[in-house]
């Protein structure tokens, strides 16, 4: 009984913080979503309509947003992987010590180097006047410009670490005895990284993948910045926040579907115990 | 050990260069730009200067928006010690129906969306406390902040708490400490440097969170990354940002020293 009441009040206010403050903010956004607007004083009226939902589907510009929020999402995330793979084996079965704790540090490192810095970078490197045409000037090559294959690369520069890092620590923590055994059995390297070290990091890749697709697919500022004119979720949410409240949350319950769904497929993983 | 051929060795190291190339050719290119003399940035440059550099120094609007990022840090991280440390508690030293839960529910501010985040955040603010007479204002910033904040105390409080031995907190019990005797000075000593670390990592979270920001920030209130971002939207003074951004960037290797210096102290003690 005594467990039970320490238990309790260790729990009591965290718990108040976040079921009383952010599921309850959530769970109001939910609420809202099936609200109208006034269209001329633009203020919220309590009722219930499925009409914001509706627009979703209906509406060719929000559903293209959408589809094209996953596809980026999801293209973020392969390319992280195909990235992270590589980078992984190279650091962990490849370095000699000195080289892999110099690229341990040089992957995390500009992680901290700020968001917003990160995607200035991108935009000052990819602007038309910018470094990355230059360089490609004397081959004939124009680069993306500010597109949609931006967005891609930015938001895989901004999140890759999120991936690397447990792809690397799951690929150290692999016994060198597995590696031995398979090339005994006959096994090439290549076929070694398929039917043994792919299977034995897929945890791992999972756990970074939560935050690959969670983080790129509500991302907004990137799109806004070296997007051009590319809309993601984010951007109409944000657009709608202040005149339109219900269609932005009816918008924002898009992306918590998206995520919790792939946080409850992955949780039978034992992935989420690893973040 | 893993054999492989000296074809895909060479392979392998040119992705890292390639991907290392990628990583901090953009940053060196901020860093340079913010020497350019030119209002906007551009390569090559055709003129250096420190002209932005001195007015970046001046300027009362970077101050001001300083200022509120190292306020809304401190009080965010100082929430997220606590409430962080004590679902680490909880979820460490006691077993209980719901934990699985209770786990997710640390996780899901910094899983969800910021813009979902921000957004709920600002409809309560708005549309609920606003219309019954309460004003968060600044505050409100701090709330966000410490919500996703509370996984990074957790996470770093929890891994650590896993590996204590719990035979010294019974000897000390043994021994006629108080509860309050043994938490002060055998529990927190043991975990303090994970306490630290969780710290350092929830306030550079804070100071660069910019999504949560806009939807939460009170009206002509502007964090670091908030000024950044209306700078970056505004063509002209584009150079100054440069600037900011590096001193940012050199300011980022903080935490990272600092945490890989933790790190070694809790290594050396294994």
């Amino acid at each position: 009984m005594k467990r039970r009441a320490h238990l309790a009040g260790l729990l009591a206010l965290p718990m108040f913080w976040l079921i009383g403050i952010y599921i309850f903010s959530l769970v109001m956004l939910l609420v809202t979503a099936f609200w109208t607007t006034d269209p001329f004083t633009s203020k919220v009226k309590p009722g219930f309509t499925l009409r914001n939902f509706e627009q979703l589907v209906a509406n060719p510009a929000y559903l293209s947003t959408a589809v094209r929020t996953l596809v980026i999402a999801l293209a973020v995330t392969v390319l992280c992987m195909l990235i992270s793979v590589p980078l992984g084996i190279f650091m962990a079965k490849i370095a000699k010590p000195w080289l892999r704790a110099l690229l341990a540090v040089a992957i995390t490192l500009p992680l901290w180097a700020g968001y917003l810095v990160k995607i200035l970078a991108m935009r000052v490197t990819f602007t038309d006047a910018g470094f990355f045409n230059w360089a490609l000037a004397p081959f004939g090559i124009t680069g993306p410009s500010f597109s949609i294959t931006t967005v891609v690369l930015t938001l895989t520069y901004l999140w890759l670490p999120y991936m690397a890092v447990p792809v690397y620590t799951a690929i150290r923590q692999l016994p060198a005895n597995l590696f031995d055994a398979s090339a005994d059995l006959g096994a090439g390297a290549w076929r070694t990284i398929r039917t043994i070290v792919l299977p034995l990091i897929k945890p791992a890749i999972i756990a970074g993948s939560i935050f690959t697709f969670s983080l790129s697919l509500g991302d907004y500022i990137a799109a806004k910045f070296v997007g051009g004119s590319t809309q993601m979720i984010g951007s109409i949410i944000a657009s709608n926040i202040n005149l339109n409240p219900p269609i932005a949350a009816a918008f924002a319950v898009v992306p918590i579907a998206f995520v919790v769904i792939y946080l409850l497929s992955v949780q039978r993983t034992g992935a989420l115990e690893r973040m | 050990m893993l054999r492989l051929s000296r074809g895909a060795r060479i392979g392998l190291g040119t992705i890292v260069a390639v991907v290392l190339v990628f990583m901090y050719t953009p940053l060196l290119l901020v860093v340079l730009n913010s020497f350019n003399a030119a209002r906007i940035a551009s390569w090559p440059i055709r003129e250096f200067s420190l002209e932005w550099w001195g007015k970046a120094f001046a300027s009362e609007p970077i101050r001001a928006a300083l200022l509120n990022s190292v306020l809304v840090g401190l009080g965010a991280t100082a929430v997220a010690l606590l409430l962080g440390t004590l679902v680490a508690f909880a979820l460490q030293r006691y077993s209980f129906f719901g934990k699985q839960s209770v786990n997710l529910l640390v996780v899901l501010p910094i899983a969800l969306p910021g813009v979902v985040t921000g957004v709920a955040l600002n409809n309560t603010y708005n549309q609920l406390l606003e219309p019954i007479g309460i004003q968060v204002g600044y505050f409100g910033m701090i709330i966000a902040h410490a919500t996703f904040c509370i996984v990074m105390v957790f996470n770093n409080v929890f891994a650590r708490l896993r590996r204590l031995s719990p035979n010294v907190e019974e000897a000390s019990r043994d021994l006629g400490a108080t509860p309050w005797q043994t938490f002060r000075l055998i529990t927190f000593p043991q975990f303090r440097s994970a306490f630290i670390a969780g710290g350092i990592l929830a306030f550079a979270l804070s100071f660069d969170e910019v999504v949560v920001t806009i939807f939460t920030a009170p009206p002509g209130v502007d964090t670091l990354p908030l000024w950044m971002m209306n700078q970056m939207a505004r063509p002209n003074e584009a150079s100054m940002v440069n600037v900011v951004a590096t001193v940012v960037i050199l300011f980022s290797l903080l935490p990272v020293w600092a945490s890989q210096r933790l790190g070694r102290e809790i290594s050396d003690r294994d």
